[in-house]
Formats: C-alpha cells, structure tokens, sequence
C-alpha cells in the first residue's frame, strides 16, 4: 500500500470519504513526517493537535453518515503570514516574535470551514519579501532536492512562500497555503517541483493576512497536482466584507470543470519573455510546453507585452512604497518586539525597536519605499510607476483580443544554491521578472512542473489567464501536467 | 542617481529606523545601485496615461452605520509589550 504521505488531497479526502483509511490514520502520518523533517526548516511552529482535531472531526462525521466537508480530513501546511488563533504568528520576524494572534484570517477561517486541520505554521521570508527564503529570521529553508551531480549543497526552495514549497515536495503536508505579491506562490512552486496558483486578486480576502503589498498580496494554495490546487483554491476563496477589495462574486466548481481539453482555445505566447543569459533548458521547456498545448487542441498565437522589462521596477517601486506604510504599523507600542533602553524617548524607542525588529531585506525596502513617496520624489517615481503599472494591464487586456491564456515560463533559472544571489539584491530581484507583470495586472496564475533540467531540478510553465478566468488556467494547466507526467521526486535526506 | 550617507539617514529617519554610520554607508551605494536601476521607468511615455488605483473592476461598498465589533479590550492589548489599567503605556512624551 501507497503511505498516506505521498497521497495529494484528492486522494486524502476520496480515501476518508470512501472509508480506505481514517482521517486520523492519516493526520497521524503527516504529523509524524513533519517531526521528522526539522533538517529542512519549513515549519516555524507545529500543530499536531490541530491536525488531530481536525481528523477526528471528520472522522465522526463519517461515522454519523454525514456529508463530509470538501477538505475533510485533510492536513495542511499554513504559511505564517496567516493570523491563526491562540498560534504564533511571526511572518518569519524578529519584530512579531511572541504575537498570537486573537483573530483567525479568513483564509484560514474558510480551511477549517472547510473540514481542513492545520500541521502547522510555515517558514517563509521575512514578511514575505524575498525568493529565496533567506530573509527569515529563524533560519533558511531548505529545499529537499539536490543536484544530481553527486554536490550537497543545500538549494534554496524559492520564496517568499518557501517553506510552503518545501513542505509539499518533502511530501510532508500534501497542500499548503502560499501568498503572492510578485511571484512568491509560483517561483516557489516551481523551483521544487509542485503546482501553485495565485488567483485573480480579490479572490481570496486578505483579512488576518499580514500586510506586504495591498495593492498586489493575494493568498493562494500550493499542492501536487492541478486538481488538488482547485479543491484547496475552492475552499480559500469567497467574498468577505472584512477586506475592501474582496469580489462579491460566487466561488466557481472549479474542480468539477476541470478539462485538459482545449479545443477551441487559443494559447498566447508572448515574445517578450525570452531573457539575456536564460538557460537553454528553460527556452526548450517552453517549446515543449507550446507543443504540448498544441497536443491538447489550443491554437497557439504569438503576442507582444511590450511593457515587460518594465513591470520589474515598477514593482520595485510600487511594492516597497506599500510596504514603507504596512510596515508602519510595527512599532513597539501595540504587539511584537519593544526596545526601549534606559531613559529613551518615545521616538527613540520606535527607531530602535524597528532597527532591532526588522532584517536587512524589510529595511532595504522600507527605505525604499519611503525614499520614492517623499516629498518631491513621489511623482517622479510612484505616480510614474502606477502609470506605467495602466500600461502593462493594457497590455493583457490587448493580448486578450487574440488569446485566452497565456504560456510562459516560470522562472529565468532553475532552483539555485542557498547563498549562491544573497549578496546581490538586484540579481534577486530578477527571479521574479516573469512572474511580476501578471501581479501588476492582478491577474490569475499559475507554476506547473514540466520536466527537470540537466542537473535533475525541476522548471516550471506558467499560464496567466484573464481577470476571474482560474478555470482557463488551471485546465490549461492540466493539459501540461497530463503531458508531462511529471514524477520527480526529491530523494529523501533529511 | 547616487544617495549619499545624509540622504540614507534622512530616509531612515522619516522610516523610524535607527541606523549607525556603519549601516549608512553601506546602505548608501546598495539603495543608490536599485535607485538607478528603477530610473529607467522615466524612458516610458506615460503622457494621457492614467495611474492604476484598482487591477481589477470593483465597486466600493457600503453598509450601514451600526457598530459591527468592540468590546474587546482586553484582546486588543494581550500582546503589547506593556499595558497598564487597560491602556496601551509608552515612554512619558510630554515632561
């Protein structure tokens, strides 16, 4: 018999559902895995009770004769950017350190709802800004892959949601939750090998996510599969008052709909996503991703973004500025860390609370961020960045006279060696040039896997679709995963 | 565009960020390389162009004026670092 641990969610909640196993038998496995994986550093806090609780919830439920919830039994990962109730929540910083929450997010909220338990809070960089996960402050995930040359140089699992990614390809959560400002759902997912979709922005509510971006943070899920991300999508998304921004919109079956068929559609291929210096492997997969979508009926068309290179510093102008005045919020008096020495004052105490609480990536773009909002620089550089971010979102919406979705890849590079693009923030940054445009547009993405490169590391396709179009995506997305049979796996290690 | 040091403690200042000489100096030719890096968005033609406020097409809304929460106090101030008879405390701000 298969171990529970290698079962994705559908498997899980068909296996409870068809009484294989118990959803304790199963909560029990994973929470064992995760014990056992500390090496990795994904988790900054387990729950193996709320795992448990979870279970046996579901388990009554079957006994009962109950319809089971669509997640029942079912065990997952939370990134720690999620308030979760009476469970520290850090966003990985040294500021909030020792803050539990009072509150439960409505992401959150909506899982359990949803007859999910959680296994515990994950790892992640440091207020969500990074794509390495090596901004936290409680250490670097790593991931579990390593190069096949032999080398055990330890990898970086991609970010922000990097112990998410982590956790999943370890096989030690079958899903987890992600969040995505420029890409740190999708890189992640696939630098290790795994599916992650960033919905249209507004799908999910924001409430109880802590604040990177507004204006482009949106909660996704990550798992193996396509299908295992549209049952844990359903569950996340649906209006909620509590966020301005929430679309009061019915949540799609998008599950039930999922079709690889794409007869009828039409696949755009925009030619400004060939990069200097991108590796041929990665060129070759996207070739291999174009006849695959050929293969399952889509037309393919070629389009122009010919605002890309510039979506980049846009958002390295946009996202800092948001982020300078979320960020504000910490500052000693109400939750989190407080430096106050001897005989300070009032401002004393917030400068050093903030230069002792925050790392050196959240200060870089704090200072950013305030930099281009002053006095006499804001136009020059945000009001031009917001105009600029109107000419990408034109951009797709032309795109979308001619296609339906869009292919690309994922990211310029396979996964690369913790330490290896640290000490250049710049050359960070350029991790997520594929994957920012669609977040300036507040469209829905998503990474699948394709194959691995010659060092045996997986690469990711990505499909961004129309606004509120995931279904597009997603069945897209399963036209790939069904011709790439993709089955690497991470030999285990830790 | 180059930031010089005094510019990196303006900014941290108006950040409520403490930083020491050693830190601005670095920082300064780091913030000054991604500086020059986004300069290049002054190259796009945004003349008649409107700035984004809302990606996606979404109506404000509105709801009635009745008080929806409160009354918790007590989970307000569970994680400040210090509260006394119910209120948040702070260093004294006026002698």
């Amino acid at each position: 018999m298969t171990a529970l641990t290698d079962l994705g969610i559908a498997a899980i909640r068909n296996g409870v559902r068809d009484g294989d196993f118990s959803a304790r038998e199963v909560a029990e496995a994973f929470n064992a895995a995760v014990a056992a994986a500390r090496p990795l550093n994904a988790f900054l806090v387990e729950t193996p009770d709320h795992a448990l609780a979870a279970a046996d919830a579901a388990d009554q439920a079957r006994a009962a004769g109950e319809t089971l919830r669509p997640m029942a039994g079912v065990p997952i990962g939370m990134k720690d950017l999620f308030c979760t109730k009476g469970v520290p929540t850090t966003a990985a910083s040294h500021i909030l350190e020792g803050f539990t929450p009072e509150y439960e997010s409505t992401v959150s909220q909506n899982l359990w709802n949803a007859g999910a338990g959680m296994l515990g809070k994950l790892n992640l960089d440091q207020f969500a800004m990074g794509s390495s996960n090596e901004t936290s402050y409680f250490g670097d995930v790593i991931s579990p892959w390593r190069r096949n040359d032999g080398g055990n140089a330890p990898l970086a699992p991609g970010g922000s949601s990097g112990g998410s990614s982590s956790a999943v390809a370890a096989r030690i959560a079958p899903g987890a939750t992600g969040t995505d400002t420029g890409g740190s759902i999708r890189q992640p997912a696939a630098f290790v090998g795994i599916s992650g979709i960033k919905p249209t922005y507004g799908r999910c509510s924001r409430w109880g996510t802590i604040a990177f971006a507004s204006s482009l943070d949106q909660a996704g899920p990550m798992a193996r599969d396509v299908r295992d991300c549209a049952i844990m999508l359903e569950a996340m998304a649906g209006f909620d008052a509590k966020d301005a921004t929430s679309l009061d919109l019915p949540v799609p079956n998008w599950e039930g709909q999922l079709n690889a068929s794409l007869a009828g559609k039409r696949v755009g291929i925009p030619k400004e996503y060939r990069v200097d210096g991108m590796p041929a492997e990665i060129e070759a997969l996207w070739q291999q991703g174009i006849a695959w979508l050929k293969d399952a009926g889509a037309e393919i068309v070629d389009v122009s973004l010919p605002h890309t290179r510039y979506a980049l510093p846009a958002y390295y102008i946009i996202a800092p500025a948001e982020a300078s005045s979320n960020l504000a919020r910490y500052d000693g008096v109400r939750y989190g860390l407080r430096d106050l020495p001897d005989g300070a004052n009032l401002q004393e105490m917030y400068a050093r609370t903030r230069a002792e609480g925050f790392g050196d990536e959240v200060k870089r773009r704090i200072l950013i961020g305030t930099y281009v909002l002053s006095a006499g620089f804001y136009d020059a550089y945000y009001t031009q960045a917001q105009k600029v971010r109107t000419l990408i979102a034109r951009d797709f919406e032309r795109a979308w006279e001619v296609c339906d979705v869009l292919l690309t890849p994922t990211a310029p590079s396979a996964a690369f060696a913790l330490g290896e693009k640290s000490a250049d923030p710049l050359a960070m940054y350029l991790n997520d040039v594929f994957t920012v445009p669609s977040s300036l547009a507040g469209l829905p993405a998503m990474s699948v896997p394709g194959g691995v490169d010659a060092s045996g590391l997986p690469l990711g396709l990505q499909v961004i679709g129309k606004p509120l179009d995931e279904q597009g995506v997603l069945n897209a997305a399963l036209a790939i995963e069904e011709r790439a049979g993709f089955t690497a796996r991470p030999a285990k290690w830790w | 565009m180059s930031v010089d040091t005094a510019t990196v403690r303006r900014i941290a200042g108006l950040a409520r960020i403490a930083i020491t000489d050693d830190e601005a100096a670095r920082l300064a030719p780091e913030l000054g390389n991604i500086l020059d890096w986004i300069e290049q968005l002054g190259e796009v033609d945004t003349a008649g162009v409107e700035p984004m406020t809302a990606v996606i097409p979404n109506h404000l809304r509105l709801r009635d004026d009745v008080v929806t929460d409160g009354g918790v106090r007590d989970k307000v101030l569970a994680n400040a670092p210090q509260a006394e008879h119910g209120f948040f405390t702070v260093p004294k701000v006026i002698e």
